[in-house]
């Protein structure tokens, strides 16, 4: 299998799954629950999730990983379980992508701070290293070290993966947009920062993702693009914000037309891979692979 | 007196623990937080007026950037690194009762969701500006609200959630408390969260980051 990034050399978009979380909700995971634990406990509905994905159109599908550094666990009593768990969704993913497709491997951030002692950088660096392994072990050809906010902390992610493993490298962080019309993470890291950091880290792709909805994200893949001309950018906007209705439920106001919108100028502005974050589903996959069919056929 | 307390209000704006702090980099080598308070103390100046001119007045002031999106979250940590080393100082005329908190303010995290940062941030700034903050931690069921309630009468409550999946628990948890304890205010926060979500639950307010809450609370009066 060529590397993703070697198949993006050609210019392609490809489009890669949508939310994770917002599936096990609709499936029944009630706050408290470890969402990474039904890799071992409901593979079923892990398998029926990236299916669903496949089949809507993405090209790219991410393990249900997110949590699964052993600092996360480690709230749920099963940080012994990481790598049996981290190995579990990876193989699912891996399972349903068949040989030809690619494999992310989500890592999200550690919850703890650096900064503030909560942690020391070798105990990161083995975290990182411990979940990054079993996801290749499981069957990820890429790690997504995703949602991150801080510069030391996905730094050392990249480096743990980078020397542990031959996976391939995608580093996301997510911004919030300031009233001046810039963005920063919350511990104040700007697009072109992010970018600096990870490509000289070992990143092959980098990109954004969470927080902001789709049209907002375009400003922010402009200034990775800006910053990494050659760089292949991933961008996976929210479905919005989540308002709350009258009847306890809370929806996610972007529906799948409305990101479908998004998607050539997400293109446009750089992006190479494009899949969805918070509050996305099938639907909202299947209209942005059609939109970027439409776009593509325009292109031709 | 007023130049001492205006540099370390300054120390606690910048996040500069003690002497031997090399952060910030400008300010290598100088006295910090930490030797300043010593000095103020020493050379009489009233407890109450280092906390109230030097070191809420510093906290106020990197809180009001963090609020204007011009410092973040690195920032507001060492400014509260370095207000707990000048607290360090000032601990045994609290506990003579020779200095007073404004208040006390209970927080936690509510039941199902494990993030901190938000909520230790909001600890932070509001234990800097003069609160007794009493941390409950995360995943905290409502009886232990009610629990903490309880035990610091008078006080008031902050929850926090980060996941749109634990927002159901904030609004179990305001009942009960409300329901335990109609008078006791209770303040939410937490990134999805939005002030027309804070009324549909019966919440007594929203506030969107730590200085507004602090801002809250002061303008309570409490």
């Amino acid at each position: 299998m060529k590397t993703l990034a070697a198949e993006l050399q050609s210019g392609a978009v490809l489009i890669a799954d949508g939310a994770w979380g917002t599936a096990l909700n609709r499936r029944g995971i009630e706050p408290g629950m470890c969402p990474e634990a039904w890799n071992l406990d409901r593979p079923g509905d892990i398998r029926a999730i990236g299916e669903a994905y496949l089949a809507a159109g993405a090209q790219v599908i991410t393990s249900n990983t997110f949590g699964g550094s052993p600092f996360k666990l480690r709230m749920y009593r099963l940080d012994q379980r990481t790598g049996q768990i981290n190995r579990a969704g990876a193989a699912i993913a891996r399972d349903i992508a068949g040989p030809d497709r690619h494999v992310l491997g989500s890592m999200g951030p550690s919850g703890q701070l650096l900064l503030q002692g909560d942690v020391t950088e070798d105990s990161l660096y083995a975290a990182f290293r411990e979940q990054g392994t079993a996801l290749e072990e499981g069957g990820a050809d890429a790690a997504l070290i995703e949602t991150m906010s801080c510069l030391d902390e996905a730094r050392i992610a990249i480096a743990a993966v980078r020397d542990n493993t031959s996976m391939e490298i995608v580093c996301t962080f997510t911004y919030n947009a300031l009233p001046d019309g810039s963005h920063r993470t919350m511990m104040g890291v700007t697009p072109a920062e992010m970018a600096a950091m990870a490509v000289e880290a070992g990143a092959h792709i980098i990109g954004v993702n969470c927080s902001l909805g789709p049209r907002e994200m375009v400003p922010v893949v402009k200034a990775l693009r800006e910053a990494a001309p050659t760089t292949p950018i991933l961008a996976a906007p929210n479905a919005g914000a989540p308002v709350r209705q009258d009847n306890g439920a809370d929806m996610f106001p972007e529906t799948p037309e409305g990101m479908a919108e998004a998607v050539p100028e997400l293109a446009a502005a750089g992006a190479n891979i494009i899949g969805g974050c918070c509050g996305t589903d099938e639907r909202h996959i299947r209209a942005m692979a059609d939109a970027l069919g439409q776009t593509t056929a325009g292109n031709t | 007196m007023a130049d001492i307390l205006e540099q370390l209000a300054i120390c606690i704006e910048s996040g500069k623990v003690n002497a031997d702090a090399t952060y910030p980099p400008s300010m290598k080598g100088q006295d910090g937080a930490a030797e300043l308070t010593a000095s103020a103390l020493q050379q009489g100046i009233p407890p109450k007026d280092i906390l109230a001119k030097a070191l809420i007045a510093g906290m106020s002031r990197i809180g009001q950037k963090f609020s204007d999106h011009k410092a973040f979250v690195p920032d507001l940590l060492m400014s509260a690194k370095a207000m707990s080393a000048a607290m360090e100082h000032l601990k045994p005329y609290f506990e003579s009762g020779e200095a007073q908190h404004l208040g006390t303010f209970v927080i936690g995290t509510v039941q199902g969701d494990m993030h901190d940062i938000g909520k230790n941030l909001v600890g932070m700034v509001v234990e800097g500006g003069g609160w007794k903050v009493v941390d409950l931690g995360v995943d905290v069921p409502p009886e232990d609200f009610v629990a903490a309630i309880g035990k610091h009468p008078g006080c008031v409550v902050g929850l926090s959630a980060l996941l749109t999946t634990t927002m159901a628990s904030m609004d179990m948890t305001v009942k009960r408390i409300k329901e335990a304890s109609p008078d006791t205010f209770v303040m939410v926060g937490g990134a999805p969260l939005t002030s027309g979500f804070a009324a549909k639950i019966g919440a007594d307010a929203y506030e969107p980051d730590p200085q507004h809450a602090l801002n809250r609370l002061s303008a309570m009066g409490a």
